[in-house]
């Protein structure tokens, strides 16, 4: 039978832009130009290799977001998934993780899985722990943060470089597993994949078609809030020199001004 | 007064210094009741006490260190259940984020993560978080349930405040999902006998300018001068010169330390993101026009193979 591989993604403002936030503390959208969050990449990338070892695998690539996040889907249908889901409501405007784990699950039960892959973070909220809620609410293990994963035979093994140690995991399918930017490169799309993508299925759902309430999700929904955003200050200009020949010297005596020798 | 829970993050019982951190800052908010799990509580407790522990709540069993993460949900929801803690504290690692999330999932509540900073507030613990690569600084608060909230390392000082710091037994039934994934074997990290890399006061760090691995060891160099731990930048870590644990930056690690030493690191937004709100920041470059120097306090523009031994010769020279 067919390995359902379904990759979660995110569709963020450009990290090298100038991010910002929107007048109610939501992250503006608008201000700078949005792309498949880079991380993703290697989910989509390790999904694709999973799926070239097994016999028969199927790739959904999922995503919640405004009407701009088809972009990120059909970067990744350009890289090789083979269709996609978009959930796409203007309830879920200020959604928090919780309430974006919410949606996510509900939209990958509705595609059916064997295997869900993320990202490890988003590029935007960095929080890093979407993964996690995933598998709590789909009630499959988590095996997370991996450099190296394999499936074979029904069974998820990787590798999971932590502070302390690296352990190797295993778990057995319907799983979740989230892909370091440790885990291999992600594949430049092909011409043909491009070309390719613009005739994949893409699936529109809202919230209703996941049987969501609107109450669960959206800022008002969030059982988080922002109260304040502040930009952080310019540094103030510091001393730059030119090495003379006496740098390192002139380095030691600011270190010493600074009582760190 | 309120309890306030904070997972102990050790390893056999030694305590690692964040988890003192978050209990000077659970002292903000209530009574702070530690939680140890696995083995070495009686060794933990006493040091825990004088930080500050009313109680230590302990549960031994394998199955926090064959499974991943789950069976320390299980163990801190119990922890909750029986305490109605006013918060929750844990460290903010890649393991201590995952804790956490399922945990408020499970109690109901909102999660807020890398914190930097927590106070009490009239709804409730106020976080400082940073945002969009350090450009901003970011208040916010849980709105719903017990808040959970993740504390980065240095975000706040160790402090004395002893305190009874009883052990006490938390009992733990594992639910379904406990065993879910097997950790096979675990390989522990070798010691270099450098400061943690987060909990650092000095990082020195090395870029694409330091140009081969062998070249690291002018930046250890400096680093074990200095006591200072040693950090590399992305373009060093992909090109294999230095281990991906030692990676500052969006993708690695995030450091906050007294002092941060970038050499050779040209300050893409991918690096500034892990070490912009460092306190001091001193770069050394051979590019004048590197952005690195934007946000250093001093800098060199020169070769670092000159500017670093020249520097570590000194320290040297003045430490005696």
């Amino acid at each position: 039978m067919s390995l359902r591989i379904v990759v979660a993604v995110k569709y963020v403002p450009d990290a090298t832009g100038d991010r910002r936030f929107a007048a109610d503390l939501t992250t503006d959208r608008d201000a700078v130009d949005g792309l498949l969050s880079e991380l993703d990449e290697y989910a989509v990338e390790q999904a694709l290799q999973i799926a070239e070892a097994a016999d028969d695998a199927e790739i959904t690539v999922v995503t919640v977001g405004p009407e701009d996040a088809k972009d990120a889907l059909r970067k990744a249908l350009s890289m090789g998934a083979h269709k996609a889901v978009h959930v796409e409501d203007d309830a879920l405007h200020g959604t928090d993780v919780i309430g974006t784990s919410l949606v996510l699950a509900k939209a990958v039960e509705h595609t059916g899985f064997d295997l869900v892959v993320t990202g490890m973070a988003s590029t935007d909220g960095t929080m890093g722990v979407l993964p996690a809620l995933l598998a709590e609410r789909l009630g499959v293990p988590q095996v997370t943060l991996l450099s190296q994963v394999s499936v074979e035979d029904g069974t998820v093994t990787g590798r999971r470089d932590g502070d302390a140690a690296s352990e190797q995991l295993q778990a057995s399918l319907p799983a979740l597993v989230s892909v370091t930017d440790q885990s291999g490169e992600a594949r430049y799309p092909s011409f043909k994949g491009i070309m390719a993508a613009k005739k994949k299925p893409v699936e529109s759902l809202d919230l209703s078609d996941l049987g969501i309430d609107a109450s669960e999700v959206g800022l008002g929904g969030a059982w988080s809030a922002v109260d304040e955003a502040t930009a952080r200050p310019a540094r103030t200009a510091g001393t730059i020199v030119k090495d003379e020949g006496e740098g390192g010297k002139q380095l030691a005596e600011f270190l010493a001004s600074q009582k760190f020798i | 007064m309120a309890e306030v829970l904070v997972y102990v993050d050790h390893v056999d019982g030694a305590v690692r210094k964040p988890t003192l951190e978050l209990l000077t800052l659970a002292r903000r908010l209530g009574e702070p009741v530690a939680v140890h799990l696995g083995p070495g509580a009686e060794t933990a407790a006493p040091v825990l006490a004088e930080h500050g522990a009313t109680r230590v709540l302990a549960a031994d069993a394998p199955e926090f260190a064959d499974y991943l993460v789950v069976p320390k949900v299980d163990a801190l929801e119990a922890a909750a259940q029986a305490v109605q803690p006013a918060a929750v504290l844990v460290p903010s690692s890649g393991e201590g984020k995952e804790i956490a999330a399922r945990l408020a999932l499970r109690l109901g509540s909102g999660v807020i993560t890398d914190a930097v900073d927590v106070e009490a507030g009239e709804q409730g613990p106020v976080a400082t978080q940073s945002a969009f690569a350090a450009a901003f600084t970011t208040k916010s608060r849980i709105t719903r349930g017990t808040p959970v909230i993740t504390v980065k390392p240095n975000s706040a000082p160790v402090e004395t405040a002893p305190a009874a710091g009883a052990v006490e037994a938390l009992e733990v039934t594992f639910g379904d999902l406990a065993r879910g994934t097997k950790v096979v074997s675990r390989t522990p990290r070798e010691s270099t006998g450098r400061p943690e890399l987060t909990e650092a006061a000095i990082v020195v760090s090395g870029g694409r300018g330091v140009g081969g691995a062998e070249n690291f060891a002018v930046v250890e160099a400096l680093a074990d001068s200095l006591g200072a731990a040693v950090g590399a930048s992305r373009a060093a870590v992909d090109a294999g010169w230095y281990p991906h644990s030692n990676q500052v930056g969006q993708t690695g690690k995030s450091v906050s330390p007294q002092l941060y030493i970038a050499n050779g690191i040209s300050g893409a937004i991918q690096h500034r993101a892990g070490m912009q709100t460092s306190k001091t920041i001193v770069a050394v470059n051979k590019d004048p026009e590197a952005p690195i120097f934007d946000l250093a306090d001093y800098g060199v523009v020169g070769d670092l193979f000159q500017v670093v031994p020249q520097l570590t010769e000194e320290v040297k020279a003045r430490k005696g």
